[in-house]
């Protein structure tokens, strides 16, 4: 048996001590996270003080409303504003419920290796440079319509094959989480499986779902590629996705940016512009997620 | 084997967890309500069922009669296949991947598991109460109670509909707690209040048997012992299988006893014995039950 040994001082931080080290240590790590952290948000914050610096000029009522003036340029993006919001909306039409029906399947009916398939490749999906969609929507509607085409709706096509694998893989997280008690309190009660799922799991989903989708629609507002190539460049306002080119705010920066009118730094003005109001539309879009998502969650205990 | 019910019930006050045999069995032996609003509490008869789940043999061979406006209890240590043979009664344990039933399973006479019937259906018939109060997060206590009607598309008026979410709250004794906030949302009650609302739920739709799962193991005493007196009084108009943990329970509660065991880990368990309450607690005829109830194990 060894002799007791007396319990070491603890108030005494000696230099080189162990607590003095371990404060260190503390410290020197949490400065780095710190500095790693703002790294990481110097571009962001950059970015946004470039946009709203050249943008905010350029915003004015005539940009909101009007629409270019023939050659020499200048009007405003009113043409650009509503063929977003139009492709936007056709796209969020195609999407949600095909990616939540798909969803749905992936979690309450499907089963062993068909499942896991659709889940590699919806995976898969997720990760398509957004050019290839808009050649694939090019590619479909010139078999049906021949080449020449520009439509709102082929811009439409291509998005929602970006939105879909998005929507699909954030709806199934959000319907993996309604605990099955619940699905089997509505069992017990003699419901069959698919009103338990519309009228127990999907309500109890909703907010989840919710900011699901509109983080999707954020993601793909701002696409320009695919829409070069199938909605085009066009001067007039067009609200109708079946017919003819509809402009849309990315391209409409693009177009500004690449064929200045006779004034150029009007036109560059113009294009900071547009891009300012898309990073708008998204921040709207995410803060009304977050308020839908407040709104309507349910505890869950 | 299951001889006369005697209503095992001892007053709340003097109860608390005493050995139950020394209740006495006194009460006679309650008629049973035929035409209680016109429908019957109907018998359950099981016949040499297996229960599967995949390969795995989770419970063996029983067979088993439950009464009507009985109560029987299930018990039996853990795992030893209780609840998989409760939820085989509503033709819930096949909704579990992989899960099988073989052997016959009967509601009145007509099999459950026969080509061609709906689970549905069954599941109208036998309503199950569950081991954690479940109510549904999204709605009012009115719509959780009112669920059974809504979620099955039966159209019932409006005025219908109160009658019933108000006779059910009334049945599960928590109409005076909640009538002031029947638009609330039902998850906002206590523990106790949650289980009496899942209860109200599962009896508004008149099923005729009632399958509980451990209705009170996550409640408090004073909770439970308000459960039991509700089942007490809910066996008059329904059949009522309840799985329990609690040996003192199944003595207070319950008429019939039915106690389950696994020999051996990796076993299937087995329904040992069944016999009225009374003499399963003081003088059973195997030597595991009465192990069993002596608190030897388990």
């Amino acid at each position: 048996m060894q002799a007791p040994v007396d319990t070491p001082p603890l108030l005494a931080a000696p230099r080189g001590g162990p607590l003095w080290r371990r404060k260190l240590v503390n410290r020197v790590m949490t400065g780095l996270i710190v500095l790693a952290f703002v790294v990481a948000l110097i571009p962001l914050f950059s970015l946004l003080f470039e946009v709203v610096k050249r943008g905010l000029p350029g915003l004015d009522w005539e940009f909101l409303t009007g629409t270019p003036r023939g050659v020499v340029g200048g009007g405003g993006a009113a043409h650009a504003i509503v063929g977003t919001v139009v492709i936007t909306g056709v796209t969020a039409i195609i999407s949600v419920p095909v990616g939540i029906l798909a969803a749905i399947y992936l979690t309450e009916y499907g089963e062993g290796r068909l499942r896991r398939w659709l889940t590699f490749f919806v995976d898969v999906m997720t990760g398509i440079p957004s050019i290839v969609a808009g050649l694939f929507a090019f590619a479909l509607f010139a078999i049906f319509l021949g080449p020449g085409i520009r439509l709102g709706l082929m811009g439409a096509v291509a998005l929602s094959v970006l939105m879909i694998p998005i929507v699909i893989r954030s709806s199934e997280e959000v319907l993996k989480i309604v605990p099955n008690h619940l699905r089997e309190a509505s069992y017990a009660l003699g419901t069959s499986k698919w009103r338990t799922i519309v009228k127990v799991v999907l309500p109890t989903a909703f907010a989840g779902l919710v900011t699901g989708v509109m983080i999707a629609v954020a993601r793909i507002v701002g696409e320009t590629a695919p829409l070069l190539v199938t909605t085009g460049i066009v001067d007039s306002i067009n609200t109708n996705p079946f017919e003819g080119r509809m402009q849309n705010l990315a391209v409409y920066a693009y177009s500004e940016y690449r064929t200045p009118g006779v004034m150029k730094q009007a036109s560059y003005d113009r294009a900071w512009a547009a891009a300012l109001t898309l990073i708008a539309i998204v921040m709207i879009l995410n803060v009304v997620a977050r308020l839908v998502y407040r709104r309507y969650k349910t505890e869950i205990r | 084997m299951d001889g006369p019910a005697g209503a095992t019930r001892a007053e709340p006050e003097t109860t608390k967890p005493q050995m139950p045999s020394s209740h006495p069995a006194t009460a006679p032996e309650p008629a049973p309500k035929v035409e209680a609003e016109g429908r019957r509490a109907k018998t359950i008869e099981v016949r040499d069922v297996n229960l599967f789940y995949g390969d795995f043999h989770a419970v063996e061979d029983v067979s088993v009669k439950i009464e009507p406006n009985k109560v029987t209890a299930l018990i039996g240590s853990s795992g030893c296949g209780k609840t998989t043979f409760l939820r085989s009664l509503n033709r819930m344990h096949e909704l579990t991947p992989g899960a099988r039933v073989e052997g016959s399973i009967e509601l009145d006479g007509q099999d459950i598991y026969a080509k061609g019937v709906d689970p549905v259906q069954v599941r109208r018939l036998v309503g199950m109460v569950f081991q954690s109060p479940n109510p549904f997060p999204t709605m009012s206590v009115y719509e959780n109670v009112a669920a059974g009607l809504n979620l099955n598309g039966s159209r019932v008026k409006k005025g219908e509909k109160d009658e019933i979410v108000e006779r059910s709250l009334r049945g599960a004794h928590l109409w005076d707690e909640v009538k002031d906030r029947l638009d609330r949302p039902g998850s906002g009650l206590s523990g106790g209040q949650q289980q009496r609302l899942c209860i109200a739920r599962a009896i508004a739709v008149e099923p005729e048997v009632l399958l509980m799962d451990e209705p009170c193991s996550a409640l408090d005493p004073v909770a439970t012992l308000a459960i039991e007196d509700l089942i007490g009084e809910l066996k008059s108009r329904y059949t009522i299988a309840i799985v329990t943990h609690n040996m003192q329970q199944a003595a207070r509660a319950s008429d019939v006893t039915a106690f389950f065991n696994l020999e051996q880990t990796g076993k299937p368990g087995r329904l040992v014995e069944i016999g009225a309450t009374e003499t399963i607690f003081t003088s059973p005829s195997e030597q595991a039950t009465e192990d069993y109830v002596s608190g030897r194990f388990g």
